[in-house]
């Protein structure tokens, strides 16, 4: 039975380079002394740590529980002395630190108790909760909490369900291998995608320069009680793209700005599939993964890899050369240099290419854009690069837009045919975080306004209420005193006004001089009757004086009057 | 003749009502203008323009009464997206008016805090936390690093720290895309 297939716009044909590490079989890392555990290792907000500084973790143990709605859960990969919870340079293209989690390994590797889930008896939200807490990510570089990904949401199911073991980018093989010797335990994950999603259709779809995968993928699929379709795909690149492989299989294309399930379709790769396997059937969390060692090594081969275990270990393993000249993590088309050798794995790592200068000789001079368009016919995404190029070397970041910078995959096809060596990707990626910059930038300016004017509002607020206050009670000790003084009295004893306004305020004006009065014959010495002449006397005496020292200050000094 | 100035008139009348009755029925409240130049400032409030906020400058050069270059936190950048929205020619930023800083926050040194509550009368974003003869804080998140607390301090007790980039906010540089020199 063959399918119908369909095509994608160019796509391009670069060495495979596959073959060098497919002759080793996987082979486990062994544990390092000390695996440096990055909490952001997914899209979404970082993970929280729940440990302490000094703590003895079992491997398995959640270090870090995922925080916010798109989040994921991070575990010890071994069993150990967490000695640091700190900022340490992680596998990223900007080389900065990010909060880590180191933890000191005690050589035992003891897990935590581990159970199988359920997942038939479970909800569908317990066991999302579940995976989440497990720190399922996607494992083909995008790495999207899994969890997110197995909620079909508002749609109650997603009909077409997409196995991607395309694996396009040149190199890498660690889906191969993974697919030659698990894929029984794969599709057991893929067994528990399709229950959740409750899809129809699953389709697998792998490149046919992967003929061992094919034929491990359609025997273990032949066992299954449901259809699975292992379709094999033409090797090109980038076919292994969700979107692209969504096009191949289905003929189905993503409208720009959507999701995949929007059109009834999710896509996963199959290391996720097997990371799901091991969580819900073994209920190990997403510790290790498979990592394809390759490039300018002596024993180019995948490793079974603890997250968190520091690259330059990796690259001894395979057999460090002389002259290697970096690190890229992921392949020779998307990945990203690495900052430094000892950057630690993270769940997002499916590769680590050494380089040299013999494997990757540096792109000649760039020489300025003819806009011969081959970028064009490359682009798999149907766009403009040239275009693209224009405007953000321009800084013309509405323009990009419009021409749908953010549909860009970033997969470097069209960097890869520039005659004139231009660098692409890089100028899509400026001009992408620049954007997001911008907008982050705008969405902090709106806040500051709208705060600004909420204290604005405040202060005429108060000073209204402050102004009504005094009113109100100006208004209630008039009241009071109409009540006290009825203002009959008051009128027959001024005047015979007609105008009720102004004998009110006659009135208070009466009443408040007869206040002043009270207080005066208060205040005044009430014990002065009847006194003795003496004392008489002795008060006339002091008063004298007083009167005298009061002329004296008066009088100016001295010294001031003859300077 | 008359019939001429009959249908002239008849017209003049009907245009007349016509606007007559839009002008009252579709007036925009406000100054869309003002509106405009407003969402293009950096929302500061710092007051280094000469204008008592940002809208009041905004509003300022809708009026005419304002160049656009007047306006530190919002940069070169600033002054070109509000030279294309007037149409007007982009200038220098005015250097009476201050120099762009990096984006920085106020820290409050918790220690020499006396509690005096003057910064927090100072904030135009309500951006520090605190009461009388209580230690102040400021949230850094709403801080806009208008400087408008350091002067009412009386222990000098706040510093503006730069923001230094973190992951999140990192950015791609723009690739260096030299020429090779022919001559």
């Amino acid at each position: 039975m063959s399918r119908e297939l369909f095509k994608f716009n160019g796509g391009i044909h670069p060495p495979q380079h596959k073959a060098e590490s497919t002759q080793r079989p996987i082979h486990p890392a062994p544990v390092p002394h000390r695996l440096i555990v990055s909490l952001r290792q997914h899209i979404g907000n970082p993970a929280k740590p729940v440990v302490a500084v000094g703590e003895r973790v079992l491997k398995g143990q959640m270090i870090a529980a995922a925080e916010g709605t798109i989040s994921s859960a991070v575990h010890a990969p071994s069993s150990g002395t967490i000695t640091a919870i700190d900022m340490q340079t992680v596998p990223h293209a900007s080389g900065l630190p990010d909060l880590c989690v180191t933890l000191d390994t005690d050589g035992r590797d003891e897990w935590i108790a581990r159970a199988p889930l359920d997942h038939l008896q479970l909800s569908p939200a317990d066991l999302r909760a579940q995976l989440r807490n497990m720190g399922l990510v996607g494992l083909g570089g995008a790495v999207f909490p899994t969890a997110t990904k197995l909620d079909p949401g508002k749609s109650v199911k997603v009909p077409t369900l997409i196995l991607n073991g395309a694996e396009c980018e040149p190199w890498i093989t660690c889906d191969d291998i993974l697919m030659r010797q698990y894929a029984a335990e794969v599709l057991q994950g893929v067994s528990v995608m399709r229950y959740m999603l409750d899809s129809d259709v699953v389709l697998v779809g792998i490149e046919d320069n992967k003929p061992e995968a094919i034929a491990a993928m359609q025997l273990a699929a032949a066992t299954l009680p449901f259809a699975v379709e292992i379709v094999t795909v033409p090797t090109l690149y980038p076919g292994g793209g969700a979107k692209q492989l969504t096009r191949t299989l289905t003929g189905i294309e993503n409208p720009s700005g959507s999701r995949s399930t929007d059109v009834g379709i999710q896509v996963f790769n199959v290391g996720t599939a097997y990371a799901l396997y091991r969580a819900v059937f073994h209920g190990e969390p997403l510790i290790s993964r498979l990592v394809t060692v390759t490039g300018f090594v002596l024993r180019p081969q995948n490793f079974e890899v603890l997250i968190g275990t520091p690259m330059q270990e990796l690259v001894q393993l395979a057999g460090e050369r002389d002259g290697a000249t970096g690190l890229l993590m992921g392949g020779p088309m998307m990945g990203v240099p690495m900052p430094r050798t000892d950057v630690p794995v993270v769940k997002a790592t499916n590769c680590i290419l050494v380089k040299s200068d013999e494997l990757f000789p540096p792109l000649p001079r760039a020489l300025p854009c003819i806009r011969c368009a081959r970028c064009a016919d490359a682009c798999p995404a149907d766009l403009q690069p040239q275009e693209l190029f224009r405007f953000a070397k321009s800084d013309d970041f509405g323009r990009a837009q419009e021409y749908h910078l953010f549909d860009c995959i970033e997969c470097g096809c069209c960097s890869y045919v520039c005659p004139s060596h231009i660098p692409l990707v890089d100028f899509y990626r400026y001009a992408k975080s620049e954007i997001w910059a911008r907008e982050k930038e705008k969405i902090a300016a709106d806040q500051a306004r709208e705060r600004h004017e909420f204290r604005l509002f405040r202060h005429t607020r108060e000073k209204t209420e402050k102004a009504d206050k005094l009113a109100a009670r100006a208004q209630a000790q008039r009241a009071e005193r109409a009540v006290s003084n009825p203002p009959a009295e008051l009128a027959t004893a001024t005047s015979a006004s007609t105008d009720p306004e102004a004998d009110a305020k006659k009135a208070l004006i009466a009443a408040a001089i007869a206040r002043a009065q009270a207080k005066k014959a208060d205040a005044a010495p009430k014990n002065t009757d009847n006194l003795s002449a003496h004392t008489q006397q002795e008060i006339a005496e002091i008063e004298a004086r007083r009167a005298t020292i009061r002329a004296a200050a008066h009088q100016p000094l001295e010294q001031e009057k003859n300077p | 003749m008359l019939a001429a100035i009959g249908v002239m008139t008849a017209i003049a009348v009907v245009v007349g009502v016509v606007l007559g009755w839009s002008a009252i029925r579709l007036k925009v409240e406000g100054n869309p203008l003002a509106e405009k130049i407003d969402a293009i400032l950096p929302q500061t409030q710092c007051g280094q323009c000469g204008y008592p906020g940002c809208k009041p400058y905004a509003a300022a050069i809708a009026a005419g009464d304002a160049d656009i270059n007047q306006c530190p936190p919002g940069g070169e950048d600033g002054v070109k997206k509000l030279a294309e929205l007037l149409g007007v020619e982009v200038k220098p930023l005015d250097e009476t008016h201050g120099t762009p800083k990096p984006k920085s926050v106020a820290v409050i040194d918790e220690q020499t805090c006396i509690g005096c509550t003057l910064c927090i009368q100072a904030c135009p974003v309500d951006a520090i936390v605190g009461a009388a003869k209580q230690m102040h804080t400021i949230v850094a998140a709403e801080c806009t690093g208008c400087e408008l607390c350091l002067p009412p301090c009386p222990v000098d007790c706040i510093s503006m720290i730069p923001v230094a980039c973190d992951l999140p906010h990192w950015k791609w540089k723009p690739p260096v895309f030299t020429l090779k020199l022919v001559a």
